[in-house]
């Protein structure tokens, strides 16, 4: 059964339509990326997936968006939020409990952030900070992880590292990617974003980063 | 030939102000009276230098109970003001909370003095109420402010109360806790005041030893006071809070009795206009006169003076912070003389100017000086250690002019806008604090408050205080539109 399934539907956001005439179907297991110009709708088409999935995905906002007065446990933390009762996760503010520290930082060896645990996440270097997203997204129970840009502020080793982490640890993984090359190294599936309409969706292997180049131009040649 | 500019709204607004307060000052009456007032002043200033810290036994209890006021007043204010904030987009809270912190904590003292007498409750409610009011409006701005992003990375079905506590609090807690140590200063000033009224706060032992006299004792009494709150960062700290709070309760004198009976009798009796309590045929009419006469003979001519001191002392304000704030600016003065000048400035603005305008009226006589140069000292100290600060943040080039053309060319232009933001930020400050004068003697609408508590005329008491409170609601309102029209923006850290 199809994860989700769009029909002729458009997308937009404060009441202006911005992509129109959407059809596209995700199965569960699918790697997709979504590319095309900056502008190109790409953010919005994403919200719209992440919207339809619901607790079923989590979401790495475009600029990371960690809580800047919380440590890297709290940070993480928030990706279950919506698992625990109010009074958990009251008792977690304040003083975290030990299992859910546990939790945490099963998430975190991976990711080389173990001993930040409980740093603030204002001391962390961009890569750390980075890694604490993907964490948190990680840490959510769902399935999906549809993700904005992830790597866009770290070095290229980095950025594999990030993307082999959630292509292995999340069934179905849906990413806006301006990186053309990790696109398609990365996605199984490409969908090409152009002028508010969706110009192309197909499999991504055997591609080159030339084959997308009139994503890119304005239209010439 | 090259067209004359239109005047910006800045000098049109500033050449406005300065004309009300012209006008305003030709119809004031600014005489000193007393005969010989520099005698008096020597003697002041003498009592200053010899401190007598052992003039009374009874100071270091003043300063608990000042210190007890202040922690538990600002404690409850926090607690109430902080579940407001919560629902501050209800019209209805808006409006409540814009209520009571129009009507100045003074003023509230009045009124809890005649219910619950002497009794601690009456001081603690006084201060906790009206900065309830003012505290739930900035922590509503705060948590507006803070920022938003990473609500969108919080898993779908997460509830509100969960959001709340893990995305819009954590930044605004470290807000709510510089902002509560700013609250707690303004609540020792308040309830040093409150002695005035006949609490026992330093304020009472300083109006006592000012009228006989004994300026060691003044002295002694206000360096305690600048003490306290000069080393309230290093005594303020969260593990001892508890502590603090417990002290309070147990130091304040909770034995005092008051009679259920009377309360009862002030809320359902006394506060109905005199009138209506006395029913009768011709009640309606009745009401009628006394409410004509009460406003054309007491609120009026109070209002009248009211603004008329308040746009006076606004502008000398303006005028006082442009001298004060280059005394603690790097741009202008070097490290010395800046270290001097950060001194004079806390001084300046730890001493409430209820206490500065009293100092003034007994060394002049009555007449509107005194609170003229109370309000705008106080208030001047107060915008002008922002602006210094402020010039800190200003980087100017290398071959910048130097001295007074420096002032004018580079200092002046770049801090005019945020200076005009603060003083009209203050304007509704100073109105409260001008009625609330009126209790030493100047013809405010304090006065008339005043006068009828005394004469136990409690009905015109409260009227009048409602008249004060929308007249304070009024230039609230003005205050931000003209703001808002100018463009003038107060950052956090200012209120």
């Amino acid at each position: 059964m199809a994860l989700l399934q769009l029909k002729d539907e458009s997308a937009g956001y404060n009441g202006k339509e911005i992509l129109r005439g959407l059809n596209v179907t995700i199965d569960p297991g699918e790697r997709i990326a979504l590319v095309g110009e900056s502008g190109a709708g790409k953010s919005t088409l994403l919200r719209l997936f992440y919207e339809r999935l619901g607790a079923k995905a989590a979401l790495m906002p475009q600029d990371s968006a960690l809580v800047q007065a919380l440590t890297v446990f709290h940070n993480v933390y928030m990706g279950r939020l919506h698992q625990r009762s109010v009074w958990r996760n009251l008792r977690n503010l304040v003083l975290p409990a030990r299992a859910d520290v546990e939790e945490v930082r099963k998430v975190l060896v991976p990711l080389r952030l173990e001993e930040k645990i409980f740093s603030g996440v204002g001391e962390l270097s961009g890569g750390q900070y980075q890694r604490t997203a993907l964490a948190r997204a990680l840490f959510h129970t769902g399935d999906v992880i549809v993700a904005d840009e992830p790597v866009s502020s770290v070095d290229e080793h980095q950025a594999r590292e990030i993307l082999e982490t959630m292509n292995a640890q999340k069934q179905t993984v849906i990413l806006a990617m301006h990186d053309r090359a990790l696109a398609i190294e990365f996605a199984d599936r490409l969908i090409g974003v152009k002028d508010g309409q969706i110009v192309m969706d197909q499999e991504s292997a055997g591609m080159t980063p030339g084959d997308l180049d009139n994503l890119y131009l304005n239209g010439v040649e | 030939m090259i067209a004359r500019r239109e005047p910006s709204p800045l000098a049109r607004t500033t050449t406005g102000f300065l004309f009300v307060a012209i006008v305003c000052w030709i119809f004031a009456d600014i005489a000193i009276s007393t005969s010989d007032p520099w005698r008096e002043f020597g003697l002041l200033l003498k009592g200053i230098v010899t401190p007598d810290f052992y003039a009374t036994n009874s100071l270091g209890l003043a300063l608990a109970y000042t210190l007890a006021f202040a922690l538990l007043g600002v404690a409850l204010a926090n607690i109430f003001g902080f579940g407001l904030a919560l629902i501050f987009h209800s019209r209805t809270v808006r409006v409540g909370c814009a209520f009571i912190r129009s009507i100045h904590e003074l003023f509230w003292a009045l009124i809890f003095l005649q219910m619950f007498g002497l009794s601690p409750l009456t001081g603690v409610l006084a201060i906790a109420i009206p900065y309830a009011g003012i505290i739930a409006k900035v922590y509503a701005e705060i948590l507006e402010e803070a920022d938003q992003r990473p609500l969108s990375a919080v898993p779908v079905g997460a509830g509100r109360a969960s959001t709340f506590l893990f995305v819009r609090l954590p930044d605004a807690w470290a807000h709510f806790r510089n902002y509560s140590m700013y609250r707690l200063e303004c609540g020792l000033r308040s309830s040093a005041v409150l002695g005035f009224i006949g609490l026992p706060t330093l304020g009472f032992h300083l109006e006592t030893a000012f009228k006989e006299g004994y300026y060691s004792e003044v002295s002694a009494l206000l360096i305690m006071f600048y003490l306290v709150i000069a080393t309230m960062r290093i005594w303020m700290k969260k593990p001892l809070l508890p502590v603090y709070l417990i002290g309070a309760v147990i130091v304040l004198p909770w034995g005092v009795a008051f009679s259920l009976s009377n309360i009862i009798r002030f809320l359902t009796e006394d506060i109905i206009p005199y009138p209506l309590r006395a029913g009768g045929e011709n009640m309606m009419s009745a009401f009628g006169d006394w409410l004509s006469l009460l406003l054309l003979d007491q609120a009026l001519p109070g209002m009248v003076a009211t603004i008329q001191l308040t746009m006076i002392a606004l502008v000398a304000t303006g005028f006082l912070t442009l001298v004060f704030f280059p005394l603690i600016s790097p741009l202008l003065l070097g490290r010395a003389a800046r270290t001097g000048g950060h001194t004079f400035l806390v001084i300046v603005r730890s001493t409430p100017e209820y206490i500065l305008a009293f100092v003034l009226l007994n060394l002049w006589g009555p007449s509107m000086l005194p609170a003229i140069v109370a309000l705008s000292l106080h208030n001047a100290a107060i915008i002008g250690h922002l602006i210094g600060r402020y010039t800190e943040t200003i980087r100017l080039r290398i071959d910048a002019a130097k001295g007074a053309n420096r002032y004018f060319y580079e200092v002046l232009p770049r801090v005019y806008r945020p200076m005009l933001a603060l003083l009209f930020y203050r304007w509704e400050v100073i109105l409260r604090e001008t009625a609330i004068l009126g209790i030493l003697g100047i013809a405010t609408l304090g006065f008339y408050v005043d006068s009828a508590f005394a004469d136990l005329r409690f009905d015109r008491a409260l009227l009048l205080i409602l008249v004060t409170a929308m007249l304070n609601i009024c230039v609230d309102s003005i205050s931000r539109s003209i703001r808002s029209r100018l463009r003038l923006q107060t950052t956090l850290e200012q209120r």
